[in-house]
C-alpha cells in the first residue's frame, strides 16, 4: 500500500510547493503580501536547480501578467502568484489572457484592496476580476490550496477550456497558517497534469498564427460570446477533474460542497476559510437538533448556477456570506448571484444578505450562530431583515 | 480540558515566537495529532509587541477564527505585562507561564489576580547560557510541555534538530537542545 506523506506547511509555502511539482515552464512574478512567500520560495527552488522553469523577476504585476500572456501565447505552460493591489494593477491584462484562451494558472492570497492600506484578508481583489473571463476556485484551507493547484493546471489545459484559472485562499488567515497536508509524489503530480500540449504556439514557424489582432463591429461580439460559452462549458469539465483528483488522492472535489444539507431549512452559504469555522457551528447546532446546513462555494466563475439551486431549492431561508461589498447595492456578488439565480423559481428560499470579514476582520463561531439565529427569526416574519453587516461597529 | 488545545504566545517581534509556535505545532503533529499555528500579523517592526498561535486537537481542526480563549499563555518577554493585556480572554483555569527570573508569586502579585496558574521559568538567562544570545523561544518551549505535557520533550528535541539542521549552525542547535532541557527542568510553579 502507498504511505501517506503528510507535512506542516503554510499556504503560501504549499502553493510554492505545488508549483514546483507542476513544474512549470515560465513563472513571471511580482511579490506581494500576502502571497509574497510563493514566489519567495519558489525563487528559491529556480535557485536551488529544483524545477527547469524560467524564472522572470519583473517590475510590476501588470509586466507579470503581460509576461505570462507572452509566454503562454509561445504554448508555455505558465504560472503566477498576485494579490491585492497586484491583482487590480493586472487587471487589463486579464482580460487579456482569458480572452486570449491562454492557460495561465495564478495564486491569489486574497486580500483587501486599498484605501484604507490593510494587508488582511478579504475577496475585494478577486470580485474585481470576476468579469475577466478567468475560472475562479477558492480553497478552503492549506489541503485545498496544495489540491487546488494540480486540478487548476488540467482544467485550464483541457483542449475544451483553455481558460486562465485563479486559486484563491484567504490571505493570512489561510496563506499564513501552518496546517497538515498530504503531499502527493512528483511522478504522481505530473502524470496527473500530463505534458502540456498547446493549441496553438508563436513559435510554431510552420503554422503561423496571428494572436490579439483587431475585431471590430463585426467580429468582436462573436468572439466574445465564444469565449463566454467557453467559460461555462468548463463547468464540467472541472467537475471531472475533481473526481479524477478524488480516485488518486481520496480527496474528491466539486464545484459545490453540501455540508450536512439533508433535511436543512436554514443554510449558511460561504466561501474560502469561513467555511471551515461554518462546520463547526452547523455541527453544534445539529447536535442540538436544529436543521440547519451549509453550503460551500468552491467555484465562483463560472458560477455553478443548476448546483446551487438544486442545493437551495428547498431551504427555508439561505444566509448568503459576502467578504466584499458591492458598495451602493444591496448585497454583495455572492448574495446577486444567487439571488439572480433563484428568480425564476416559484419555490425558492427567503434569501438574506451579509456582508463580513473586510480587512480581515475575523469572523468566529459566534457571530455565524446568530446568523442561523436571525435565519430562523427571518421564517417566522416571512421576509428578510436589510444586508447585515457582521462584527462591524455602527 | 475541552477537546482542543489553544495556545498564545505574546512576545516581541524577533523573540522567535513564531518559531516557537510552529515548532510546538509541528512536534505535536509527529506525535499523531492533528495542528494550526499562525502568528498575528500587523506593520512588523523588530521590538514591537506580537501574538502567535497554535491549536492542537486528536480531531481534523477545520475552524479559521483566531483565539479568544486560550487555554494556555507564553509570555516570552516580561516587560509585555502591563503594557498588552496578556489575560484577555484567559479563563479561571487557565495557565500563565513567564520568562522572568521573578516567582510565580512575585508575577501573581503583579497580576493582581487570584486564580489561574502561573510558572515562571528565566527562559533569557537560559538562552544566554546555552545559546549564547537572549532569544528565549526554544526554552520557553520547553517550560510549555513540561506544564502542559501534550507532547514529551524526547519528540521536542528531535523535531527540533530536524527543522533547524541545514538552517543553524551544529553549535547553535545543541544549545537550543540545552536550553529546552534546562528550561523544562527549571520552570518554578507556585
Amino acid at each position: 500500500m502507498k504511505t501517506v506523506k503528510r507535512i506542516a506547511i503554510e499556504g503560501n509555502e504549499a502553493a510554492a510547493l505545488a508549483f514546483k511539482q507542476v513544474n512549470p515552464d515560465v513563472v513571471a512574478a511580482y511579490p506581494i503580501t500576502p502571497s509574497t512567500e510563493v514566489v519567495q520560495k519558489f525563487s528559491e527552488y529556480v535557485a536551488n536547480g529544483e524545477v527547469d522553469t524560467e524564472f522572470v523577476p519583473v517590475e510590476s504585476e501588470h509586466s507579470a501578467m503581460s509576461a505570462c500572456i507572452g509566454a503562454a501565447a509561445a504554448g508555455a505552460r505558465v504560472m503566477t502568484s498576485t494579490a491585492s493591489q497586484g491583482l487590480a494593477l493586472m487587471w487589463e491584462m486579464l482580460y487579456i489572457a482569458s480572452a486570449l484562451r491562454l492557460p495561465i494558472v495564478m495564486t491569489v492570497s486574497n486580500r483587501a484592496l486599498s484605501a484604507p492600506i490593510n494587508i488582511h484578508g478579504d475577496h475585494s481583489d478577486a470580485m474585481g476580476a470576476r468579469d475577466s473571463g478567468w475560472i475562479q476556485i477558492f480553497s478552503e484551507n492549506v489541503q485545498e490550496i496544495y489540491d487546488n493547484i494540480f486540478q487548476a493546471v488540467k482544467i485550464a489545459e483541457n483542449p475544451e477550456v483553455r481558460l486562465p484559472v485563479m486559486v484563491g485562499y484567504d490571505g493570512f488567515i489561510t496563506s499564513h497558517s501552518e496546517e497538515i497536508i498530504e503531499i502527493l509524489d512528483d511522478e504522481v503530480v505530473q502524470s496527473f497534469i500530463g505534458k502540456y500540449k498547446p493549441a496553438y504556439s508563436l513559435l510554431d514557424v510552420d503554422n503561423p498564427i496571428s494572436v490579439g489582432p483587431l475585431a471590430l463591429t463585426d467580429s468582436y461580439f462573436e468572439f466574445k460570446v465564444a469565449q463566454a460559452y467557453a467559460l461555462e462549458n468548463s463547468l464540467p469539465i472541472i467537475k471531472k477533474v475533481g473526481k479524477e483528483y478524488g480516485d488518486l488522492t481520496g480527496r474528491y472535489y466539486d464545484v459545490i460542497e453540501k455540508y450536512k444539507m439533508d433535511g436543512a431549512e436554514y443554510v449558511v452559504v460561504a466561501m474560502s476559510s469561513t467555511v471551515g469555522t461554518a462546520r463547526e457551528v452547523v455541527d453544534a447546532l445539529r447536535e442540538k437538533g436544529l436543521p440547519v446546513g451549509l453550503l460551500k462555494i468552491r467555484v465562483f466563475r463560472p458560477f455553478p448556477t443548476e448546483d446551487i439551486i438544486n442545493a437551495l431549492k428547498d431551504v427555508k431561508v439561505v444566509g448568503i456570506l459576502d467578504r466584499s461589498m458591492v458598495p451602493g447595492s444591496f448585497g454583495g456578488p455572492l448574495y446577486h448571484e444567487i439571488t439572480s439565480a433563484l428568480y425564476h423559481f416559484e419555490k425558492r428560499p427567503i434569501a438574506q444578505p451579509y456582508v463580513y470579514g473586510l480587512g480581515g476582520r475575523d469572523i468566529t463561531t459566534q457571530h455565524i450562530e446568530k446568523v442561523f439565529e436571525e435565519l430562523m427569526e427571518i421564517a417566522k416574519k416571512g421576509k428578510p431583515n436589510p444586508l447585515t453587516y457582521i462584527g462591524v461597529r455602527e | 480540558m475541552k477537546d482542543m488545545l489553544e495556545i498564545r504566545w505574546h512576545a516581541r517581534a524577533g523573540q522567535g515566537a513564531k518559531t516557537a509556535s510552529y515548532l510546538l505545532a509541528e512536534t505535536a503533529m509527529e506525535a499523531g495529532k492533528y495542528i494550526q499555528a499562525f502568528p498575528e500579523y500587523g506593520p512588523e517592526r523588530t521590538g514591537a509587541p506580537m501574538k502567535a498561535y497554535t491549536r492542537i486537537s486528536d480531531k481534523p481542526i477545520r475552524i479559521h477564527s483566531q483565539i479568544y480563549n486560550p487555554d494556555v499563555v507564553v509570555v516570552l518577554d516580561k516587560s509585555l505585562i502591563g503594557k498588552v493585556n496578556i489575560l484577555e480572554g484567559l479563563p479561571s483555569e487557565g495557565i500563565i507561564i513567564v520568562n522572568t527570573t521573578q516567582t510565580p508569586k512575585e508575577v501573581r502579585a503583579q497580576l493582581d489576580i487570584s486564580d489561574r496558574k502561573i510558572y515562571t521559568v528565566d527562559a533569557t538567562g537560559i538562552a544566554l547560557e546555552t545559546i549564547g544570545r537572549p532569544i528565549p523561544n526554544t526554552p520557553m518551549l520547553g517550560a510549555l510541555i513540561k506544564v502542559v505535557p501534550i507532547i514529551s520533550l524526547e519528540d521536542v528535541l528531535t523535531q527540533l534538530k530536524k527543522k533547524f539542521e541545514g538552517r543553524f549552525k551544529p553549535e547553535v542547535i545543541e544549545g537550543n537542545l540545552n536550553a529546552i532541557k534546562r528550561a523544562y527542568e527549571e520552570v518554578k510553579e507556585e
